[in-house]
């Protein structure tokens, strides 16, 4: 029996591996007959392109390496903002949707119920368009300025593309973490609630010591592949004018015909950073069951 | 157990692989792309279809405009018949990886003939002779006031990622050392839309392409296309790399229409030329143009009247022109550079001998 299955699984993976095969074949058959083998040295060659906003001193004269490197700082840039801001709302969300406050439970519940109803691309251009677009210019005070050529926050210079990308994709995973962490705090058995409240702690600070901790275990995991997902959704900023890695590569791409090497880069890229991601989490992960366990 | 397990995979990996390395087929590098339109009867046509004048979607759910004319010149010519056109929508970064991926045949999507695209170090594909000669421009809202290059110093300009508008944009305001913010979106409608909403003072793109898009604006007569000239944009149809014989088909298929046009061989009359060419023994190149007396199209690997079955279908290029650029088209262009060599444009065959 035991045998049985080993031979299946081997044939599965014999298929799985035929099929990556034929792929790499046909790969280099077509790089061969278009007479490109691989190869990088185009990355030490200048990019003459410039890019709206970098993190670091860029001009076009500079190498695409560099460039792509801005590119990846860009997205990096705007995924930890947005890992941080979407994880804030999503368990603001989530904890609302639990509240005794009937409005509060409302308007969690129709934040969630209408941002997982539409497709994110719609939600950018939305951002984009409509909401930073269409700001008037608006001297709030001296510290904070708004208009559609950018956003000052108290000496922050915002572009207008990063703040749609960097809400779009906040308000969006902030969503699917409300629910996780909605249902996490449902799988907190009833009685931990009754319990301190017995003991004549208030709700949010019940909520925060007692009911979040353990929910912990079970939101985690799940949280892991939102933070995945937020991650590979920036690619969307391309779509209003950020420039971020997906953008910078495109363009690399078609100035220098390497669709293969740039599209390879981009997927190490991407790679390397959801892998950082998960290792972070699965880190974090372990030592929230690790001191749980402790305290059992 | 589960170490032996994978010592066994890792085995059976390494046989399927080296098996599949082994039969890398080279033997149809020989074999064109031709034949596989002619087998397939059905050519695989990449347009952008967004673009009015050039490939745009009618109201009646047809692909129309210059290009589009291109690819059933084509299938006409290969295949007797230009309805037997399959089209694809491409955006500018997808095309080439179309081309060469052998999703589509043939490229007649508002390519730039470049160097680097022809070269086989660079994108390696074949171009055909150009169909539209453009040029890159910027548009400007006329109340800005801005009439030249330098007042936009400093500007935000909206540009269309993947695409040598962007590269064009850096040469011109690098060598005249004038600094701007390029807004880059990856669609021509962002790019309007950026443009439109006030994001940017200046948007870019080939003339023709603002053009159309101007005709789309509620005020177009609020926007003025700038005198200044960026780069020569010389439109191409493109096809994939090292196939020579498919180079040259379509090749001589342009030329064609362009040939047709020097000889005022038009749609209404093509009948009446084609039965006076067959009375008439003394009209030996009109005879050889329109396959009467054959040859010609054999050499390409075409029929010999291929000639016929394109003008049949599209009409020689000056009416293709006019009836997608013309004037009394939504989107006129006017014929510019596009005229017959001998009426001073750049529109030139030659010889059908």
């Amino acid at each position: 029996m035991r045998r049985h299955r080993l031979l299946l699984q081997l044939v599965l993976a014999g298929l799985l591996l035929a099929l990556l095969g034929l792929l790499i074949n046909n790969l280099t058959v077509n790089l061969f007959r278009t007479g490109l083998g691989l190869g990088f040295g185009w990355l030490a060659r200048p990019a003459g392109f410039a890019l709206a906003e970098t993190a670091l001193p860029y001009a076009p004269s500079d190498t695409y390496l560099w460039a792509l490197t801005m590119g990846w700082l860009n997205s990096l840039k705007v995924i930890l903002a947005g890992l941080v801001l979407a994880t804030l709302l999503g368990i603001t969300a989530g904890a609302a949707r639990n509240s005794a406050n009937r409005l509060l439970r409302c308007l969690a519940g129709s934040y969630v119920a209408l941002i997982r109803q539409v497709p994110l691309l719609l939600q950018l251009l939305f951002w984009y368009f409509v909401a930073f677009l269409g700001l008037p210019e608006l001297p709030v005070g001296g510290l904070i300025q708004l208009s559609n050529q950018g956003i000052h926050l108290l000496g922050l210079n915002l572009s207008v593309e990063f703040c749609a990308v960097l809400t779009g994709l906040t308000v969006f995973t902030g969503a699917s973490i409300a629910e996780i962490v909605r249902g996490g705090i449902n799988a907190v058995p009833r009685g931990q609630w009754e319990a301190f409240r017995s003991l004549g702690l208030d709700e949010g600070l019940g909520l925060r010591r007692i009911v979040l901790p353990q929910a912990l275990p079970a939101i985690l995991p799940a949280l892991t592949s939102q933070y995945l997902n937020l991650a590979k959704n920036s690619t969307l900023a391309i779509a209003v004018g950020y420039a971020d890695l997906y953008a910078v590569s495109d363009t690399t791409i078609t100035q220098t015909g390497r669709a293969i090497e740039g599209f390879l880069l981009l997927l190490l890229s991407f790679l390397l950073l959801n892998l950082l991601i998960s290792g972070g989490m699965a880190a974090l992960n372990g030592a929230v069951l690790g001191r749980l366990r402790r305290s059992r | 157990m589960i170490r032996s397990s994978r010592r066994l995979l890792i085995g059976a990996i390494a046989a399927v692989a080296s098996l599949f390395g082994g039969c890398a087929s080279l033997d149809e590098v020989s074999s064109s792309r031709l034949d596989l339109v002619k087998q397939r009867g059905e050519l695989l046509c990449g347009v952008s279809g967004k673009i009015p004048g050039f490939s745009f979607l009618s109201a009646e759910g047809a692909y129309t405009g210059l290009d589009v004319d291109i690819c059933r010149a084509m299938a006409a010519a290969f295949l007797g018949d230009a309805d037997k056109v399959q089209y694809r929508p491409l955006t500018a970064p997808e095309r080439f990886t179309a081309l060469r991926s052998g999703e589509i045949d043939l490229l007649s999507r508002n390519t730039t003939h470049t160097l680097s695209r022809d070269a086989v170090g660079g994108n390696g594909v074949g171009f055909a002779p150009v169909v539209f000669h453009d040029g890159q421009g910027l548009i400007v809202p006329a109340d800005s006031g801005v009439t030249t290059l330098d007042e936009l110093s400093g500007k935000a300009i909206c540009v269309g990622s993947g695409t040598t508008t962007e590269q064009n944009l850096n040469d011109v305001f690098a060598s005249k050392g004038i600094p701007y913010t390029p807004i880059k979106y990856q669609d021509l409608n962002q790019v309007v839309g950026g443009y439109l909403q006030g994001r940017c003072q200046a948007m870019t793109s080939d003339r023709s392409q603002l053009a159309a898009a101007r005709s789309g604006f509620d005020e177009p007569n609020a926007h003025v296309i700038l005198e200044d000239r960026l780069s020569k944009e010389p439109l191409a149809p493109a096809v994939a790399g090292g196939d020579q014989r498919f180079v040259d088909a379509t090749t001589w298929v342009i030329y064609a229409l362009i040939e047709a046009e020097e000889r005022g061989i038009t749609q209404a009359n093509l009948d009446r030329q084609l039965r006076a060419a067959e009375a008439d023994p003394t009209q030996g190149a009109l005879r050889r143009f329109l396959g009467v007396d054959a040859g010609l199209g054999r050499k390409l690997g075409l029929p010999d009247d291929f000639v016929v079955q394109a003008i049949r279908a599209t009409g020689h290029y000056g009416e293709i022109y006019d009836r997608h650029l013309g004037p009394r088209s939504p989107v006129a262009i006017p014929r510019g550079a596009n005229r017959l060599a001998e009426d001073g444009g750049l529109m030139i065959a030659p010889p059908f001998t």
